[in-house]
């Protein structure tokens, strides 16, 4: 595949319709213990996902295997069209990733972070400096541009992963529990920042939660429980469908019905 | 826009961040000098008087152990070098940040690559500087020496430092870097010709000269004697560069997400 392909803007080559993210009969295990079995899931374009399951779901596995961390045991998976294993560079380059673990290197400023990242993707220093600042800017947090890390609280460090995965302007955005270890006020301004992106960039959001709150009725919710998908809907349909009031009686209800 | 822009960017990007961590952490880069320096000013000069060498090659006439044992020391600071790579690297693994490399859209060998070139070009300003101070130690190659030695301290650090790469793929925790001291490093160094030629080690043990001979570290300290001296041992040329070939595929083997050991050693997450 040429060179080129990481640099040419993530919608080109795509075909008009494919989804955001195909993932078709998806299996994985360590050793002897399953994580993940028989995942069927398609994700359009431009929506916000939330990816709703306990700890130890299959969240955390899903996201390593769409992000090539992992490498597939059976199944595949398509990020625009593009397949992770054969065409694993197209598809990265069209993926946002914000990981459960913190990834930002402490030692280095919050600026510093998001210009190593642009350089992995290909992005020239002065383009990637351009862009932090925006990214930072846009985020309220233009002023630690030059601020290490270590300095910045757990909010401000959310912010700037998510300022960071955006930086190679990727049209999949992933989200690990990104809100896990944040105060209420810090998860609601992060959540409202990362659904503004759907509207805003035409992005879709995939959103990975133990959290029932951080669904709205509008939302895709993907319910992953003991490594398989028990609904995907919207979170109004699955009210519907279980005649619950609120999402968290409905949770309840698909899961004394599984 | 040339295709190889990525790539170069994606470099320079690398050589940047390891830059950056190399200034922020000044007194690794001084501890790491400080090795070798106890060896060249303590013990060699303490061994001066009773080890000078008869010649060998590249050496002509007699030879001061302390000169002897800088080719030596040399590469014991990119031993020393390619296995804080591997902690590095353990370490990014284990604080996460080892993820934003691998989820870049490079490939991963040429991460990995980038990654090496990177820190091997640390060892080699930590040589330089080394054999600086071992002047003043009267340790005096000829000056055209200094600039023969460069490409040479490419392939030495290029094979202790994909060593380590690989090393980093099966190291689960951070904790069990201390093992690697013990086990690697120590007897890498002691069971070389570091300290005395081969063919000393030859007079008294078969044993340890059989297992100087097919020790990598061996060959990393004979390339870069004879390149400081201006010529080139052709054996230790191919067989380092076969060593660099097999720890750098064995590396991006173990990093692959198919097949790596990484993804084995990594367990459930």
């Amino acid at each position: 595949m040429p060179a080129a392909d990481v640099m040419s803007p993530p919608h080109q080559g795509d075909a008009p319709l494919s989804p955001a993210l195909e993932i078709k009969a998806l299996s994985y295990s360590y050793g002897a213990k399953a994580a993940l079995a028989d995942i069927e899931l398609t994700l359009p374009q431009g929506r916000f996902a939330v990816l709703l399951g306990e700890n130890g779901a299959g969240k955390t596995t899903m996201f390593s295997l769409t992000t090539r961390l992992f490498g597939l045991q059976a199944g595949s998976i398509r990020v625009f069209g593009h397949d992770i294993e054969r065409q694993s560079r197209s598809a990265l380059a069209r993926l946002g990733v914000v990981f459960q673990q913190r990834t930002l290197d402490l030692d280095l400023t919050a600026g510093q972070n998001l210009i190593y990242h642009a350089a992995l993707h290909g992005i020239s220093f002065s383009e990637a400096r351009a862009r932090a600042h925006a990214e930072l800017g846009r985020i309220g947090l233009a002023d630690v541009y030059d601020r290490k890390v270590r300095q910045l609280s757990g909010g401000q460090t959310r912010r700037i992963e998510i300022a960071r995965a955006l930086m190679h302007q990727p049209q999949l955005l992933l989200c690990d529990e990104a809100t896990v270890g944040l105060d209420m006020g810090s998860r609601a301004e992060l959540l409202r920042h990362v659904r503004a992106l759907v509207g805003e960039r035409r992005m879709t959001v995939l959103w990975s939660t133990h959290l029932i709150d951080e669904v709205a009725p509008e939302d895709l919710l993907i319910i992953l429980r003991q490594g398989r998908i028990q609904a995907q809907d919207t979170g109004r349909a699955v009210l519907e469908k279980t005649g619950a009031t609120t999402l968290r009686e409905a949770l309840s209800l698909l899961w004394e019905n599984a | 826009m040339s295709a190889l822009a990525p790539y170069a960017r994606c470099f320079v990007g690398i050589l940047w961040r390891e830059s950056l961590r190399f200034i922020h952490q000044r007194g690794r880069f001084a501890a790491a000098l400080v090795r070798p320096l106890v060896w060249l000013f303590i013990f060699a000069t303490g061994f001066h008087a009773a080890a000078s060498l008869a010649a060998t090659a590249p050496y002509e006439g007699f030879v001061s152990y302390e000169t002897y044992v800088t080719p030596g020391l040399i590469a014991m600071i990119q031993l020393f070098n390619g296995m804080q790579s591997s902690l590095s690297m353990v370490y990014d693994r284990e604080m996460g940040s080892m993820r934003v490399l691998l989820t870049s859209p490079m490939p991963r060998w040429f991460l990995l690559v980038s990654k090496l070139l990177a820190a091997v070009l640390v060892s080699v300003l930590q040589a330089y500087v080394f054999l600086g101070l071992a002047r003043l130690q009267g340790v005096a190659p000829p000056l055209p020496g200094y600039v023969a030695l460069f490409p040479a301290l490419i392939l030495s650090g290029a094979m202790l430092g994909a060593f380590g790469l690989l090393l980093s793929s099966v190291i689960r925790q951070l904790e069990n870097f201390a093992g690697v001291m013990n086990f690697v490093i120590f007897p890498m160094f002691f069971a070389s010709s570091a300290l005395y030629p081969l063919a000393k080690i030859h007079e008294t043990s078969t044993v340890l000269s059989v297992i100087a001979s097919v020790n990598p570290f061996t060959y990393a300290v004979e390339l870069i004697r004879f390149a400081l001296y201006l010529r080139i041992d052709w054996t230790a040329l191919v067989i380092a560069g076969g060593f660099t070939a097999v720890f750098l595929g064995g590396a991006i083997y173990a990093y692959d997400p198919v097949r790596g050991l990484v993804a084995r050693v990594r367990g459930a997450d």
